[in-house]
């Protein structure tokens, strides 16, 4: 388990990343329906530890992360790369526990 | 064996068949009499707006032998060689002839005298410049074109390009006699004699006399003119000189068949020197459709050319002009249907046939717009309604009308393309058929062809708006809606997407709403904009500071060494004369630019679609050939337009004379210092498609500079597509350069003054936007690589060193499963 953040730290369709023990990285976004997802950080692109500084929005109501680097979309629930089907990107748990935004 | 190819003549026409043939089996020599590559005549009068020849430019030749500068001074046809001046003999398989022509001067005495010329070539305009520049009259220079005809309003135009006011002088009772009945002919006169220009018709010119600096003009109508210049462009006669002993048509040009064949079955001419079937042509289309036809001979071909099309639609001094078909009404029994509205500046006949049934023809002139639907029609059936007073002109054209007569392509070869989904652009169109690629004239056409085949010319700026980037920034500046909440709720539909949010965030940014990385924006911005700095291809960003037209002090200069230096910066210097140091974490860019702001540096911007940079060279101040202050300009320039958010990223540059070190014309705004003050060129581009820019003003003082600017970069951010830069805009405003001209610099649409104050409320309210981070530890707080752990480093970054500084270690990819 790895405390991320207080819940109230997070914005609607902003993300935020958060570093784990074994020194892996992992985005964390809030939707504007209150949802929480988390995916890993690093874009299977470009290599960057970026995902959790793309924009999130939607995708025919699909809702996305846009890697910043070269603009490919992500599902936020799945990890699923929408322009690159075989490509994905790990989905990690996440819930809130007392305010507090955690991995499990 | 290769077989040899002589053209002689380098001209529009000789160019284009070597274009045409230049990856055929062929080996092809081209003598040019005119020691520059072959340029475009028909655009001849806009080389006063640069004096530059390279912008006139056609297409350079490959794969040919060009011998520019040498006239070809005889054929052998008996040996089948050329010989040029220089003694070069050339043995030809075949030889195409394209001389051209040459002006007609009327024998008027006195024609020869020193400050009369012809108007044909670039060598033609530099002449006449150099005359009316040696004319020692205070004010306004006067001159005469003899000929009011398409060449002479032509000339005309020019010469007002030189600051010389024209006297026209026609024999016909009226302007371009040929195109244009009497009727159209009055409304264009009263419109041109709006620009300075005097027009005498049904008189000619009996004589010319020098009288120390001046030359007199007697007209035969008793009238003396007293002139700097005088351009003779009468006409033009089929150019022959070169004699191979063959015939002649009646009224001159080497006689051809219809295949542009002389009697000597391996010599073809093409162009204004060919008489096809006995008649000469002075237009260019007739000439690459001859082009045509003789490549197609050189493969073995039939083809034979299948008569001109003689309509014209041009804009002579910005009137326009449009004549087809039977424009002056010679059929027997033919009518003609006139709405001649003096109020508004517009003429319009059209002659149909006896019945009223079968259009034959008809003369524009003021609007035009009308021509590409009608031409096409001419010989078919008039449409219901056309002949009603303001009838509809917007009708169904025939599958074999021509669309674009340069290249004739019928509107059949155009929807093909479009419906087998060969094309589904107006760029695309061009590509595969070459529509739309001469005079550009029918790029409307095929943009409505477009859409007549269901080919959605969709403005939308995405799936959550339907509506383009202009009309969003229509609605947002009228509702005042400042969040992208109330706007996609209002106006959309979804959550938004990485294209819509930018876009949106950069409308409110140029409608001034404060900060850009503020609560209701943040999460809008791409990630540049999000850390206000470039984002690198490992994760890391890079810091441009401002340097206002690449002006620096050592000590200014010394702190950049010296945060680049303790921060571990790779350090280089831009195009742009400013300094980028990458390399930067986002926890460092706030602490680097704490010590930048502090030494009073601000944002540079190079992370927005923002104005960049106005780059400059030394001017007056240091250069030796410098004729205005170019750095004090560039300076001003981008202290008033720095933080500006628009479309696309806006560049500029400022030279301090016509030499352009600072490379103003790859600029979206340029400025060229001039003896007498400032020359504003717009839509200039670099990168992926170089684009010269256009000049839009010359000559105007710095108030007057900057005020037409304000209104152009105004004028763009409201209307052009997202990511559109300045050049893409300018191409595709219907109307082009001038009617931004009429915009921003006529004011025609009544808006320049609320363009202006919105260029002075950005200018009032403008703040940096580094120094707002720093005084606010809410927006302080998101320069943090993890949210669990701030002050510790991204671990996947990490360096090596090349050249003595440090680059990123290349992160590994491969881990991308497909």
């Amino acid at each position: 388990m790895t405390v991320v953040c207080d819940f109230e730290v997070l914005r609607p369709e902003q993300g935020v990343a958060a570093l784990l023990p074994d020194g892996s990285q992992v985005a964390v976004f809030l939707t504007a329906d209150g949802s929480l997802h988390a995916l890993d950080n690093i874009d299977p692109f470009s290599g960057a530890a970026v995902l959790s500084r793309g924009i999130v929005g939607d995708r025919g109501g699909v809702p996305v992360v846009v890697s910043p680097v070269y603009k490919q979309a992500f599902e936020l629930a799945t990890g699923k790369c929408l322009d690159e089907p075989a490509v994905s990107v790990a989905v990690h748990p996440v819930r809130v526990r007392d305010g507090v935004v955690e991995l499990t | 064996m290769t077989q040899t190819l002589v053209v002689i003549g380098n001209g529009m026409v000789g160019h284009r068949l070597v274009e045409i043939l230049r990856d055929s089996s062929w080996r092809i020599v081209v003598f040019g009499e005119e020691s520059r590559p072959a340029y475009d005549r028909v655009a001849l009068s806009s080389y006063v707006d640069t004096w530059s020849s390279a912008d006139l430019e056609l297409t350079p030749l490959t794969g040919c032998e060009l011998r520019l500068g040498e006239k070809a001074v005889s054929v052998d046809r008996e040996r089948r060689v050329v010989v040029g001046a220089s003694g070069v003999e050339i043995t030809y398989d075949a030889l195409v002839l394209a001389t051209g022509s040459v002006p007609f001067v009327p024998p008027v005495p006195g024609r020869d005298l020193p400050g009369c010329h012809v108007y044909r070539t670039i060598d033609d305009l530099d002449d006449i410049r150099a005359t009316v520049e040696a004319a020692d009259r205070p004010g306004r220079h006067s001159g005469m074109v003899l000929g009011g005809g398409l060449l002479g309003l032509e000339a005309a135009n020019a010469l007002r390009g030189m600051g010389v006011s024209p006297h026209v002088v026609e024999l016909a009772p009226r302007l371009m006699p040929i195109q244009v009945d009497d009727g159209g002919a009055g409304l264009l006169k009263r419109l041109v004699e709006k620009l300075d220009l005097t027009v005498h018709t049904g008189t000619s010119a009996s004589s010319i006399e020098r009288d120390g600096t001046r030359l007199i003009a007697k007209l035969a109508n008793g009238l003396e003119l007293d002139l700097d210049v005088v351009v003779f462009s009468a006409g033009i006669r089929p150019r022959t000189d070169l004699d191979l002993g063959l015939e002649l048509g009646p009224r001159g040009g080497y006689l051809v068949d219809a295949a542009c064949r002389t009697a000597d079955p391996r010599v073809f001419a093409i162009g204004e020197c060919a008489a096809v079937e006995g008649v000469a042509y002075g237009l260019v289309a007739p000439g690459y459709a001859m082009a045509e036809v003789v490549a197609d001979q050189l493969h073995g071909g039939a083809k034979t050319f299948p008569g001109a099309d003689v309509s014209t639609k041009l804009k002579l001094l910005g009137v326009d002009v449009a004549s087809f078909g039977d424009a002056h009404a010679q059929t027997e029994g033919a009518l003609e249907v006139v709405v001649n509205n003096a109020v508004a500046g517009t003429y319009s006949k059209l002659v149909v046939s006896d019945d009223a049934k079968t259009l034959l023809g008809g003369v524009l002139v003021g609007d035009a717009s009308s021509y590409l639907s009608l031409r096409p029609l001419v010989g078919k059936e008039v449409p219901a309604g056309l002949l009603q007073p303001g009838g509809a002109v917007d009708v169904e054209m025939p599958a074999d009308a021509q669309v674009c007569s340069c290249h004739a392509v019928t509107k059949q070869t155009i929807t093909d393309a479009i419906q087998s989904g060969v094309a589904c652009d107006v760029a695309e169109l061009k590509a595969c058929t070459k529509a739309g690629t001469g005079c550009g004239s029918c790029v409307p056409m095929l943009k409505k062809l477009l859409t007549d085949c269901g080919v959605e010319q969709s403005k939308a700026l995405c799936e959550h708006f339907t509506y383009s980037r202009a009309e969003l920034f229509e609605i947002i500046r009228a509702t005042r809606i400042t969040t992208f909440t109330a706007l996609v709720e209002k106006h959309g539909t979804g959550r938004g997407c990485d294209i819509c949010k930018p876009a949106v965030a950069s409308i409110l940014a140029s409608l001034n709403n404060g900060h850009i990385l503020g609560e209701a924006q943040v999460s809008l911005q791409d990630t540049n904009d999000k850390f206000l700095a470039n984002l690198q291809r490992n994760g890391t960003y890079s810091v441009v500071p401002r340097i206002p037209g690449g002006e620096i002090t050592p000590e200014k200069l010394i702190v950049i060494g010296e945060v680049a230096r303790d921060f571990g910066l790779y350090t280089k210097i831009t195009g742009g004369q400013r300094i980028d140091l990458f390399g930067a974490t986002v926890d460092q860019l706030p602490e680097i630019w704490r010590r930048l702001v502090d030494a009073g540096f601000e944002s540079g911007h190079a992370y927005g679609k923002a104005l960049r940079t106005v780059k400059s060279c030394v001017g007056t101040t240091w250069c030796r050939y410098g004729v205005q202050d170019s750095v004090g300009l560039a300076i001003e320039l981008e202290l008033r337009y720095r933080g500006l958010r628009s479309p696309h990223k806006l560049k500029s540059a400022v030279s301090g004379c016509a030499r352009e070190c600072a490379e103003a014309r790859g600029k979206d705004f340029g400025v060229i210092a001039t003896e007498n003050g400032w020359n504003l060129y717009v839509g200039g581009n670099g990168g992926f498609t170089p684009r010269h820019a256009d000049l839009l003003v010359s000559d105007v003082d710095t108030e007057e500079l900057i005020r037409i600017i304000d209104r152009f970069l105004m004028f763009y951010i409201r209307t052009a597509d997202r990511l559109q830069r300045t050049s893409a805009w300018l191409e595709g405003l219907d109307g082009g350069l001038d009617h931004l001209r009429e915009v921003v610099v006529d004011d025609k649409l009544g808006i320049c003054a609320e363009l202006e104050a919105a260029m002075e409320s950005h200018v009032s309210d403008y703040a940096d936007e580094w120094r707002g981070v720093l005084e606010d530890p809410e927006k302080l707080a998101r320069f943090t690589s993890f949210v669990n752990a701030p002050g510790t480093p991204d671990p996947t970054i990490s360096f090596r060193a090349e050249r003595g500084q440090r680059v990123p270690v290349q992160l590994g990819i491969p881990e991308v499963v497909r």
